[in-house]
Protein backbone atom coordinates (compact mmCIF):
# COMPACT_ATOMS: atom_id res chain seq x y z
CA UNK A 1 0.00 0.00 0.00
CA UNK A 2 1.25 3.52 -0.74
CA UNK A 3 1.92 5.73 1.84
CA UNK A 4 0.73 9.10 2.50
CA UNK A 5 2.96 12.01 1.83
CA UNK A 6 4.39 13.87 4.63
CA UNK A 7 2.01 16.71 4.68
CA UNK A 8 -0.84 14.78 4.76
CA UNK A 9 -0.08 12.90 7.82
CA UNK A 10 -0.68 15.98 10.06
CA UNK A 11 -2.80 17.97 7.59
CA UNK A 12 -5.19 16.10 7.25
CA UNK A 13 -5.88 14.77 10.74
CA UNK A 14 -6.01 18.47 12.08
CA UNK A 15 -8.44 19.32 9.40
CA UNK A 16 -10.87 16.46 9.71
CA UNK A 17 -10.71 17.56 13.66
CA UNK A 18 -11.58 21.46 12.57
CA UNK A 19 -14.53 20.11 10.95
CA UNK A 20 -15.45 17.94 13.84
CA UNK A 21 -15.34 20.67 15.91
CA UNK A 22 -17.19 23.17 13.39
CA UNK A 23 -19.96 20.19 13.21
CA UNK A 24 -20.50 20.25 16.48
CA UNK A 25 -20.56 23.99 17.12
CA UNK A 26 -22.75 23.84 14.68
CA UNK A 27 -25.50 21.32 15.86
CA UNK A 28 -25.09 23.55 19.25
CA UNK A 29 -25.48 26.63 17.97
CA UNK A 30 -28.44 25.85 14.84
CA UNK A 31 -29.84 23.30 17.26
CA UNK A 32 -30.15 25.31 20.71
CA UNK A 33 -28.72 22.38 22.63
CA UNK A 34 -27.97 23.59 26.33
CA UNK A 35 -24.40 23.84 27.74
CA UNK A 36 -25.95 20.99 30.42
CA UNK A 37 -26.23 18.64 27.40
CA UNK A 38 -23.76 19.19 25.42
CA UNK A 39 -20.78 21.89 26.38
CA UNK A 40 -18.67 23.84 23.79
CA UNK A 41 -15.45 22.34 23.36
CA UNK A 42 -13.97 25.58 25.30
CA UNK A 43 -15.83 24.71 28.74
CA UNK A 44 -14.04 21.27 28.51
CA UNK A 45 -10.73 22.91 28.18
CA UNK A 46 -12.21 25.50 31.26
CA UNK A 47 -13.32 22.79 32.83
CA UNK A 48 -10.08 20.56 32.59
CA UNK A 49 -7.81 23.99 33.97
CA UNK A 50 -10.13 24.27 36.90
CA UNK A 51 -10.25 20.80 38.10
CA UNK A 52 -6.56 19.99 36.37
CA UNK A 53 -4.79 19.19 40.55
CA UNK A 54 -8.16 16.58 41.14
CA UNK A 55 -8.12 15.02 37.51
CA UNK A 56 -3.61 14.98 37.98
CA UNK A 57 -4.05 13.30 41.01
CA UNK A 58 -6.73 10.74 40.04
CA UNK A 59 -5.05 10.11 36.89
CA UNK A 60 -1.61 8.86 38.52
CA UNK A 61 -3.81 6.64 40.90
CA UNK A 62 -5.48 5.23 37.99
CA UNK A 63 -2.36 4.89 36.15
CA UNK A 64 -0.96 2.98 39.57
CA UNK A 65 -3.77 0.68 39.15
CA UNK A 66 -3.58 0.31 35.31
CA UNK A 67 0.13 -0.43 35.72
CA UNK A 68 0.11 -3.04 39.01
CA UNK A 69 -2.80 -4.77 37.10
CA UNK A 70 -0.68 -4.96 33.44
CA UNK A 71 1.69 -6.03 34.53
CA UNK A 72 0.44 -8.76 36.41
CA UNK A 73 -0.83 -9.86 33.02
CA UNK A 74 2.07 -9.54 31.02
CA UNK A 75 3.91 -12.14 33.47
CA UNK A 76 1.60 -14.62 33.99
CA UNK A 77 0.30 -14.11 30.54
CA UNK A 78 3.81 -15.04 29.32
CA UNK A 79 4.38 -17.82 31.99
CA UNK A 80 1.14 -19.22 30.96
CA UNK A 81 1.37 -19.73 27.55
CA UNK A 82 5.07 -20.78 27.80
CA UNK A 83 3.01 -23.61 29.80
CA UNK A 84 0.91 -24.05 27.20
CA UNK A 85 2.75 -23.31 24.31
CA UNK A 86 5.27 -26.04 25.77
CA UNK A 87 2.71 -29.32 26.01
CA UNK A 88 0.32 -30.63 24.44
CA UNK A 89 -1.18 -31.98 26.53
CA UNK A 90 -1.47 -28.95 28.58
CA UNK A 91 -2.62 -26.89 25.64
CA UNK A 92 -5.69 -29.34 24.51
CA UNK A 93 -6.49 -29.27 28.63
CA UNK A 94 -6.80 -25.75 29.50
CA UNK A 95 -7.07 -23.46 26.30
CA UNK A 96 -10.70 -24.11 25.31
CA UNK A 97 -11.28 -22.97 28.64
CA UNK A 98 -9.16 -20.18 28.59
CA UNK A 99 -11.70 -19.09 25.73
CA UNK A 100 -14.85 -19.62 27.21
CA UNK A 101 -13.01 -17.61 30.41
CA UNK A 102 -12.54 -14.82 27.88
CA UNK A 103 -15.69 -14.83 26.36
CA UNK A 104 -17.71 -14.42 30.13
CA UNK A 105 -17.87 -10.39 30.45
CA UNK A 106 -15.75 -9.13 33.37
CA UNK A 107 -18.73 -6.75 34.22
CA UNK A 108 -20.54 -9.78 35.05
CA UNK A 109 -17.96 -10.85 37.55
CA UNK A 110 -17.46 -7.79 38.81
CA UNK A 111 -19.67 -8.37 42.36
CA UNK A 112 -17.59 -11.55 42.39
CA UNK A 113 -14.19 -9.87 42.13
CA UNK A 114 -15.52 -7.43 44.78
CA UNK A 115 -16.24 -10.50 47.37
CA UNK A 116 -13.07 -12.21 46.85
CA UNK A 117 -10.36 -9.72 46.25
CA UNK A 118 -11.84 -7.21 48.40
CA UNK A 119 -13.13 -3.61 47.23
CA UNK A 120 -10.63 -0.85 46.39
CA UNK A 121 -7.33 -1.28 44.93
CA UNK A 122 -6.98 -5.11 44.80
CA UNK A 123 -10.44 -4.79 43.35
CA UNK A 124 -8.94 -2.33 40.60
CA UNK A 125 -6.18 -4.55 40.05
CA UNK A 126 -7.79 -7.82 39.52
CA UNK A 127 -10.36 -6.22 37.21
CA UNK A 128 -7.65 -4.23 35.27
CA UNK A 129 -5.60 -8.13 34.72
CA UNK A 130 -8.65 -9.90 34.17
CA UNK A 131 -8.96 -7.33 31.00
CA UNK A 132 -5.81 -7.18 29.50
CA UNK A 133 -4.40 -10.68 30.22
CA UNK A 134 -6.23 -12.96 27.24
CA UNK A 135 -5.26 -11.07 24.64
CA UNK A 136 -1.73 -11.92 26.03
CA UNK A 137 -1.91 -15.19 26.43
CA UNK A 138 -3.62 -15.92 22.99
CA UNK A 139 -1.30 -13.73 21.26
CA UNK A 140 1.67 -15.05 22.92
CA UNK A 141 0.74 -19.11 22.38
CA UNK A 142 0.18 -18.64 18.80
CA UNK A 143 3.92 -17.07 18.61
CA UNK A 144 5.14 -20.28 20.21
CA UNK A 145 3.54 -22.48 17.75
CA UNK A 146 4.55 -20.92 14.94
CA UNK A 147 7.81 -20.97 14.98
CA UNK A 148 9.41 -21.52 11.48
CA UNK A 149 9.64 -25.44 10.96
CA UNK A 150 12.77 -25.21 9.38
CA UNK A 151 14.69 -23.66 12.35
CA UNK A 152 12.72 -26.36 14.21
CA UNK A 153 14.11 -29.10 12.14
CA UNK A 154 17.78 -27.52 12.92
CA UNK A 155 17.37 -27.62 16.71
CA UNK A 156 16.07 -31.38 16.30
CA UNK A 157 19.27 -32.18 14.51
CA UNK A 158 21.14 -30.46 16.81
CA UNK A 159 19.86 -32.93 19.22
CA UNK A 160 18.47 -29.81 21.04
CA UNK A 161 16.37 -30.81 24.47
CA UNK A 162 12.41 -29.16 24.46
CA UNK A 163 13.30 -26.86 27.07
CA UNK A 164 16.44 -25.52 24.42
CA UNK A 165 14.24 -25.67 22.07
CA UNK A 166 11.50 -23.12 24.24
CA UNK A 167 14.25 -20.87 25.36
CA UNK A 168 16.28 -20.48 22.54
CA UNK A 169 13.83 -20.72 19.16
CA UNK A 170 10.14 -20.55 20.73
CA UNK A 171 10.35 -17.56 23.25
CA UNK A 172 12.50 -15.57 21.18
CA UNK A 173 10.10 -16.28 18.13
CA UNK A 174 7.30 -15.23 19.94
CA UNK A 175 8.39 -12.10 20.69
CA UNK A 176 7.05 -9.87 18.27
CA UNK A 177 3.37 -11.57 19.21
CA UNK A 178 4.06 -11.21 22.76
CA UNK A 179 4.78 -7.64 22.53
CA UNK A 180 1.90 -7.15 20.30
CA UNK A 181 -0.27 -8.75 22.48
CA UNK A 182 0.98 -6.43 25.47
CA UNK A 183 0.13 -3.61 22.86
CA UNK A 184 -3.33 -4.74 22.78
CA UNK A 185 -3.18 -5.05 26.69
CA UNK A 186 -1.77 -1.28 27.00
CA UNK A 187 -5.16 -0.01 25.36
CA UNK A 188 -7.07 -2.25 27.81
CA UNK A 189 -5.57 -2.02 31.53
CA UNK A 190 -6.49 1.71 31.75
CA UNK A 191 -9.87 1.12 30.36
CA UNK A 192 -9.92 -1.98 32.81
CA UNK A 193 -8.76 0.17 35.75
CA UNK A 194 -10.95 3.66 35.13
CA UNK A 195 -13.56 0.08 34.65
CA UNK A 196 -12.69 -1.07 37.92
CA UNK A 197 -12.42 2.49 39.52
CA UNK A 198 -16.41 3.08 38.63
CA UNK A 199 -17.73 0.05 40.02
CA UNK A 200 -16.20 -0.89 43.13
CA UNK A 201 -14.79 2.74 44.03
CA UNK A 202 -12.21 3.55 46.55
CA UNK A 203 -12.90 1.93 49.72
CA UNK A 204 -9.11 2.68 50.64
CA UNK A 205 -10.33 6.30 51.55
CA UNK A 206 -7.92 8.21 49.74
CA UNK A 207 -8.25 10.27 46.40
CA UNK A 208 -9.76 7.85 44.15
CA UNK A 209 -8.84 7.48 40.28
CA UNK A 210 -10.12 8.62 37.25
CA UNK A 211 -13.13 6.22 37.21
CA UNK A 212 -13.70 7.39 40.98
CA UNK A 213 -14.34 11.15 39.35
CA UNK A 214 -16.53 10.02 36.68
CA UNK A 215 -19.24 8.95 39.79
CA UNK A 216 -18.01 12.22 42.19
CA UNK A 217 -18.96 14.75 38.82
CA UNK A 218 -22.09 12.51 37.68
CA UNK A 219 -23.30 12.99 41.15
CA UNK A 220 -22.62 16.52 40.86
CA UNK A 221 -23.70 17.33 37.41
CA UNK A 222 -20.36 18.47 36.08
CA UNK A 223 -20.73 17.34 32.45
CA UNK A 224 -17.84 19.46 31.18
CA UNK A 225 -15.67 17.77 34.20
CA UNK A 226 -17.11 14.45 33.06
CA UNK A 227 -15.58 15.37 28.92
CA UNK A 228 -12.69 16.62 30.77
CA UNK A 229 -12.40 13.32 32.55
CA UNK A 230 -13.02 11.79 29.13
CA UNK A 231 -10.37 13.63 27.69
CA UNK A 232 -7.53 12.91 31.06
CA UNK A 233 -8.53 9.18 30.12
CA UNK A 234 -7.71 9.62 26.69
CA UNK A 235 -4.21 11.13 27.47
CA UNK A 236 -3.60 8.28 29.54
CA UNK A 237 -3.83 5.78 27.61
CA UNK A 238 -1.96 7.07 25.09
CA UNK A 239 0.93 7.09 27.48
CA UNK A 240 0.19 3.57 28.32
CA UNK A 241 0.43 2.59 24.86
CA UNK A 242 3.31 4.91 23.93
CA UNK A 243 4.88 3.60 26.40
CA UNK A 244 4.65 -0.49 24.80
CA UNK A 245 5.16 0.78 21.50
CA UNK A 246 8.76 2.15 22.63
CA UNK A 247 9.15 -1.21 24.32
CA UNK A 248 8.32 -2.81 20.90
CA UNK A 249 10.69 -0.68 19.40
CA UNK A 250 13.49 -0.94 21.55
CA UNK A 251 13.38 -4.90 21.63
CA UNK A 252 12.60 -5.13 17.50
CA UNK A 253 13.73 -2.76 16.00
CA UNK A 254 17.70 -4.55 15.73
CA UNK A 255 16.29 -7.75 13.87
CA UNK A 256 12.76 -7.87 12.73
CA UNK A 257 11.81 -7.19 9.27
CA UNK A 258 8.81 -4.83 10.74
CA UNK A 259 11.77 -1.79 11.50
CA UNK A 260 13.26 -2.75 7.84
CA UNK A 261 14.55 0.46 7.23
CA UNK A 262 13.42 0.10 3.46
CA UNK A 263 9.64 0.59 4.72
CA UNK A 264 10.44 3.87 6.09
CA UNK B 1 41.87 -43.94 8.06
CA UNK B 2 41.39 -45.82 4.74
CA UNK B 3 39.48 -44.62 2.13
CA UNK B 4 36.74 -47.65 1.74
CA UNK B 5 35.73 -46.97 5.65
CA UNK B 6 31.72 -46.85 4.79
CA UNK B 7 30.33 -44.12 6.96
CA UNK B 8 26.63 -44.25 5.26
CA UNK B 9 24.91 -47.44 4.37
CA UNK B 10 21.58 -47.86 3.05
CA UNK B 11 20.24 -51.89 2.39
CA UNK B 12 17.31 -52.45 0.45
CA UNK B 13 16.10 -48.94 2.24
CA UNK B 14 12.38 -47.64 1.34
CA UNK B 15 10.71 -45.02 2.28
CA UNK B 16 6.84 -43.95 1.87
CA UNK B 17 5.39 -41.42 4.26
CA UNK B 18 1.58 -42.79 5.95
CA UNK B 19 -0.60 -44.17 3.32
CA UNK B 20 1.47 -41.78 0.46
CA UNK B 21 3.39 -43.80 -2.58
CA UNK B 22 6.49 -44.62 -2.22
CA UNK B 23 8.72 -41.79 -2.31
CA UNK B 24 12.28 -44.19 -2.13
CA UNK B 25 12.19 -47.55 -3.61
CA UNK B 26 15.23 -50.41 -2.98
CA UNK B 27 17.49 -47.87 -2.64
CA UNK B 28 21.57 -49.33 -2.04
CA UNK B 29 23.93 -46.83 -1.46
CA UNK B 30 27.28 -46.67 0.46
CA UNK B 31 29.41 -43.80 1.25
CA UNK B 32 32.88 -43.53 2.21
CA UNK B 33 34.98 -41.84 4.32
CA UNK B 34 36.32 -38.56 2.47
CA UNK B 35 33.45 -38.98 -0.42
CA UNK B 36 31.51 -35.85 -2.15
CA UNK B 37 28.31 -36.99 -3.10
CA UNK B 38 25.92 -34.75 -5.66
CA UNK B 39 22.54 -36.02 -5.62
CA UNK B 40 21.25 -34.84 -8.32
CA UNK B 41 17.50 -35.80 -10.32
CA UNK B 42 14.09 -34.13 -11.22
CA UNK B 43 11.82 -33.30 -8.40
CA UNK B 44 9.71 -35.85 -6.83
CA UNK B 45 13.31 -38.13 -6.82
CA UNK B 46 13.51 -37.88 -3.21
CA UNK B 47 16.66 -36.94 -2.95
CA UNK B 48 15.61 -34.56 -0.02
CA UNK B 49 14.26 -37.34 1.69
CA UNK B 50 17.45 -39.56 1.53
CA UNK B 51 18.80 -36.71 3.10
CA UNK B 52 16.45 -36.74 5.93
CA UNK B 53 16.54 -40.07 6.44
CA UNK B 54 20.76 -39.99 7.25
CA UNK B 55 19.65 -36.91 9.70
CA UNK B 56 17.56 -39.18 11.63
CA UNK B 57 14.51 -36.60 11.02
CA UNK B 58 12.51 -39.30 9.54
CA UNK B 59 12.95 -43.49 9.90
CA UNK B 60 13.00 -45.21 7.05
CA UNK B 61 9.75 -47.68 6.15
CA UNK B 62 11.99 -50.70 5.18
CA UNK B 63 15.05 -51.89 5.56
CA UNK B 64 18.42 -50.71 6.77
CA UNK B 65 20.31 -47.48 7.29
CA UNK B 66 23.38 -47.11 9.39
CA UNK B 67 25.31 -44.31 9.92
CA UNK B 68 28.80 -43.78 11.23
CA UNK B 69 28.49 -47.36 12.25
CA UNK B 70 25.37 -46.46 14.63
CA UNK B 71 21.46 -45.81 13.85
CA UNK B 72 20.91 -42.14 12.40
CA UNK B 73 19.58 -40.64 15.16
CA UNK B 74 22.73 -41.85 17.31
CA UNK B 75 24.98 -40.27 14.82
CA UNK B 76 23.47 -36.93 15.44
CA UNK B 77 26.17 -35.33 17.01
CA UNK B 78 28.92 -36.65 14.28
CA UNK B 79 26.75 -34.83 11.54
CA UNK B 80 25.77 -31.38 10.45
CA UNK B 81 22.79 -30.01 8.23
CA UNK B 82 22.59 -27.22 6.07
CA UNK B 83 19.10 -26.51 4.69
CA UNK B 84 17.85 -25.01 1.25
CA UNK B 85 17.68 -21.86 3.48
CA UNK B 86 20.37 -20.19 5.35
CA UNK B 87 17.89 -21.15 8.45
CA UNK B 88 19.69 -18.15 10.55
CA UNK B 89 18.29 -17.24 14.03
CA UNK B 90 16.50 -13.16 13.00
CA UNK B 91 17.11 -12.26 16.59
CA UNK B 92 20.66 -13.57 16.94
CA UNK B 93 24.00 -11.76 15.76
CA UNK B 94 26.20 -13.97 13.05
CA UNK B 95 28.81 -14.32 15.67
CA UNK B 96 25.76 -15.94 17.86
CA UNK B 97 24.43 -17.79 15.01
CA UNK B 98 27.93 -19.86 14.25
CA UNK B 99 27.69 -19.85 18.04
CA UNK B 100 24.44 -21.70 18.29
CA UNK B 101 25.17 -25.34 17.76
CA UNK B 102 28.12 -25.26 20.32
CA UNK B 103 25.60 -23.60 22.58
CA UNK B 104 23.34 -26.15 22.63
CA UNK B 105 26.17 -28.67 22.41
CA UNK B 106 26.36 -27.12 26.24
CA UNK B 107 29.90 -25.90 25.43
CA UNK B 108 31.53 -23.03 27.22
CA UNK B 109 31.55 -20.00 25.80
CA UNK B 110 35.26 -19.15 25.78
CA UNK B 111 35.42 -21.93 23.65
CA UNK B 112 32.63 -21.47 21.09
CA UNK B 113 34.06 -17.66 20.65
CA UNK B 114 36.74 -18.95 20.05
CA UNK B 115 35.65 -22.11 17.20
CA UNK B 116 33.16 -19.55 15.62
CA UNK B 117 35.57 -16.61 15.52
CA UNK B 118 37.84 -18.81 13.73
CA UNK B 119 35.44 -20.43 10.84
CA UNK B 120 33.70 -16.88 10.58
CA UNK B 121 37.02 -15.94 9.43
CA UNK B 122 37.35 -18.83 7.37
CA UNK B 123 34.40 -17.69 5.32
CA UNK B 124 35.28 -14.52 4.93
CA UNK B 125 32.58 -12.86 7.73
CA UNK B 126 35.02 -11.33 10.62
CA UNK B 127 34.05 -8.06 9.49
CA UNK B 128 30.07 -8.53 9.95
CA UNK B 129 29.87 -10.34 13.36
CA UNK B 130 27.69 -7.91 15.16
CA UNK B 131 25.48 -7.64 12.20
CA UNK B 132 21.93 -9.12 12.26
CA UNK B 133 21.19 -11.85 9.39
CA UNK B 134 18.61 -9.00 7.44
CA UNK B 135 21.50 -6.90 7.16
CA UNK B 136 23.55 -9.55 5.56
CA UNK B 137 23.16 -10.89 1.28
CA UNK B 138 21.75 -14.38 0.50
CA UNK B 139 25.61 -15.42 -0.16
CA UNK B 140 26.94 -14.00 3.21
CA UNK B 141 23.91 -15.86 5.26
CA UNK B 142 24.48 -18.82 3.56
CA UNK B 143 28.60 -18.06 4.94
CA UNK B 144 27.07 -18.10 8.16
CA UNK B 145 25.12 -21.07 7.66
CA UNK B 146 28.22 -23.18 6.76
CA UNK B 147 30.48 -21.70 9.69
CA UNK B 148 27.55 -22.81 11.88
CA UNK B 149 27.41 -25.83 10.15
CA UNK B 150 31.35 -26.54 10.66
CA UNK B 151 31.84 -25.68 14.40
CA UNK B 152 30.63 -28.66 15.65
CA UNK B 153 33.16 -30.48 13.33
CA UNK B 154 31.19 -32.86 11.74
CA UNK B 155 32.33 -35.77 10.08
CA UNK B 156 29.41 -35.89 7.65
CA UNK B 157 27.79 -32.63 5.70
CA UNK B 158 24.66 -32.87 4.78
CA UNK B 159 23.36 -30.14 2.28
CA UNK B 160 20.15 -29.54 0.67
CA UNK B 161 20.46 -27.47 -2.23
CA UNK B 162 22.01 -25.09 0.01
CA UNK B 163 23.08 -22.77 -3.26
CA UNK B 164 19.49 -22.93 -5.22
CA UNK B 165 18.91 -19.87 -4.17
CA UNK B 166 22.34 -17.92 -5.26
CA UNK B 167 23.22 -15.62 -8.66
CA UNK B 168 25.46 -17.56 -10.15
CA UNK B 169 28.68 -15.90 -9.57
CA UNK B 170 27.98 -15.96 -5.80
CA UNK B 171 27.16 -20.18 -6.37
CA UNK B 172 30.48 -20.41 -7.97
CA UNK B 173 32.86 -18.31 -5.26
CA UNK B 174 30.45 -20.71 -2.55
CA UNK B 175 31.57 -23.74 -4.71
CA UNK B 176 35.45 -22.91 -4.38
CA UNK B 177 35.27 -21.58 -0.49
CA UNK B 178 33.45 -24.98 0.33
CA UNK B 179 36.16 -27.16 -1.14
CA UNK B 180 38.36 -24.63 0.72
CA UNK B 181 36.71 -25.56 3.73
CA UNK B 182 37.54 -29.25 2.87
CA UNK B 183 41.25 -29.06 3.09
CA UNK B 184 40.95 -27.26 6.50
CA UNK B 185 38.74 -29.29 8.06
CA UNK B 186 38.08 -32.54 6.27
CA UNK B 187 34.23 -34.24 6.01
CA UNK B 188 32.55 -35.94 4.04
CA UNK B 189 29.81 -34.84 1.98
CA UNK B 190 25.95 -35.24 0.57
CA UNK B 191 25.45 -32.46 -1.61
CA UNK B 192 21.74 -32.05 -2.93
CA UNK B 193 21.50 -29.39 -6.37
CA UNK B 194 19.52 -29.53 -9.70
CA UNK B 195 22.97 -27.65 -11.02
CA UNK B 196 24.70 -30.02 -12.96
CA UNK B 197 27.87 -27.72 -13.35
CA UNK B 198 28.10 -27.64 -9.23
CA UNK B 199 28.06 -31.43 -8.78
CA UNK B 200 30.71 -31.76 -11.86
CA UNK B 201 32.95 -29.00 -9.82
CA UNK B 202 32.12 -30.40 -6.33
CA UNK B 203 31.72 -34.47 -6.19
CA UNK B 204 33.74 -37.16 -7.04
CA UNK B 205 30.68 -39.01 -7.11
CA UNK B 206 27.45 -38.13 -8.69
CA UNK B 207 24.42 -40.07 -8.36
CA UNK B 208 21.59 -39.34 -10.59
CA UNK B 209 17.91 -40.09 -9.20
CA UNK B 210 15.14 -40.98 -11.34
CA UNK B 211 11.47 -40.19 -9.54
CA UNK B 212 8.32 -41.81 -8.81
CA UNK B 213 9.07 -43.25 -7.30
CA UNK B 214 12.32 -42.21 -6.40
CA UNK B 215 15.67 -43.96 -6.99
CA UNK B 216 19.18 -44.25 -8.32
CA UNK B 217 19.39 -44.50 -12.04
CA UNK B 218 23.29 -43.86 -12.43
CA UNK B 219 26.31 -43.14 -10.84
CA UNK B 220 29.20 -41.27 -12.62
CA UNK B 221 32.49 -40.91 -10.65
CA UNK B 222 34.29 -37.67 -11.05
CA UNK B 223 38.30 -37.75 -11.17
CA UNK B 224 39.48 -34.27 -11.08
CA UNK B 225 41.16 -35.00 -8.01
CA UNK B 226 40.82 -33.22 -4.48
CA UNK B 227 42.46 -29.61 -4.79
CA UNK B 228 39.98 -28.37 -7.72
CA UNK B 229 40.29 -24.41 -8.59
CA UNK B 230 38.04 -22.29 -10.54
CA UNK B 231 39.99 -22.84 -13.92
CA UNK B 232 38.55 -26.38 -13.87
CA UNK B 233 35.02 -25.21 -15.29
CA UNK B 234 36.55 -23.66 -18.10
CA UNK B 235 38.53 -27.07 -18.33
CA UNK B 236 37.10 -29.38 -21.83
CA UNK B 237 37.24 -32.56 -18.91
CA UNK B 238 34.70 -30.81 -16.83
CA UNK B 239 32.65 -29.72 -20.28
CA UNK B 240 32.55 -33.49 -21.08
CA UNK B 241 32.01 -34.84 -17.72
CA UNK B 242 28.69 -31.77 -17.76
CA UNK B 243 27.34 -33.49 -20.74
CA UNK B 244 27.55 -37.02 -19.46
CA UNK B 245 25.65 -36.29 -16.40
CA UNK B 246 23.34 -34.18 -18.38
CA UNK B 247 22.56 -36.89 -21.04
CA UNK B 248 22.12 -39.21 -17.91
CA UNK B 249 19.69 -36.94 -16.87
CA UNK B 250 17.96 -36.46 -20.16
CA UNK B 251 17.44 -40.28 -20.02
CA UNK B 252 15.67 -40.41 -16.19
CA UNK B 253 13.62 -37.52 -17.31
CA UNK B 254 12.17 -38.84 -20.31
CA UNK B 255 11.22 -42.11 -18.84
CA UNK B 256 9.13 -39.96 -16.31
CA UNK B 257 6.82 -38.63 -18.96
Amino acid sequence: MKKPAGWMVWLLPVASGLCFAALWLGIKHLGGVSDWLLPTPWQILEAAAQERSRLLTAAGNTAVGALAGFSLAATSGLLLAMLIGASRVLRAAFYPWLLVLQMTPVIVLTPIIVLWAGPGFPGIVTITWLISFFPIVANTTQGLLSADHNHVGLFRMANASRWQELWHLRVPSAMPYYLAGLRIAATLAPIGAIFGEYMVGNASGGSGGLGFMVYVYNTQIKIPALFATALTSCLLGFIFVAAVSFLNWSVLHKWHDSFDRNDH
Amino acid sequence: MTAAQPIVEFRDVTKRYGDGPLVLTTLNLTVHRGDFISLIGPSGCGKSTLLKLIAGLNPPTTGELTVLGATPRAARDRQAFIFQDATLLPWLTVRKNAELLLRLRGEPEAGRRRKAAALLELVGLSHALDYYPRQLSGGMRMRVSIARALSVAPELLLLDEPFGALDEMSRFRLNEELLALRTRTPFSALFVTHSVAEAVFLSNRIVVMGAHPGRIAAEVSVDFGVVRTRELRAERGFQEKVNEVTRLLHGVEEHAV
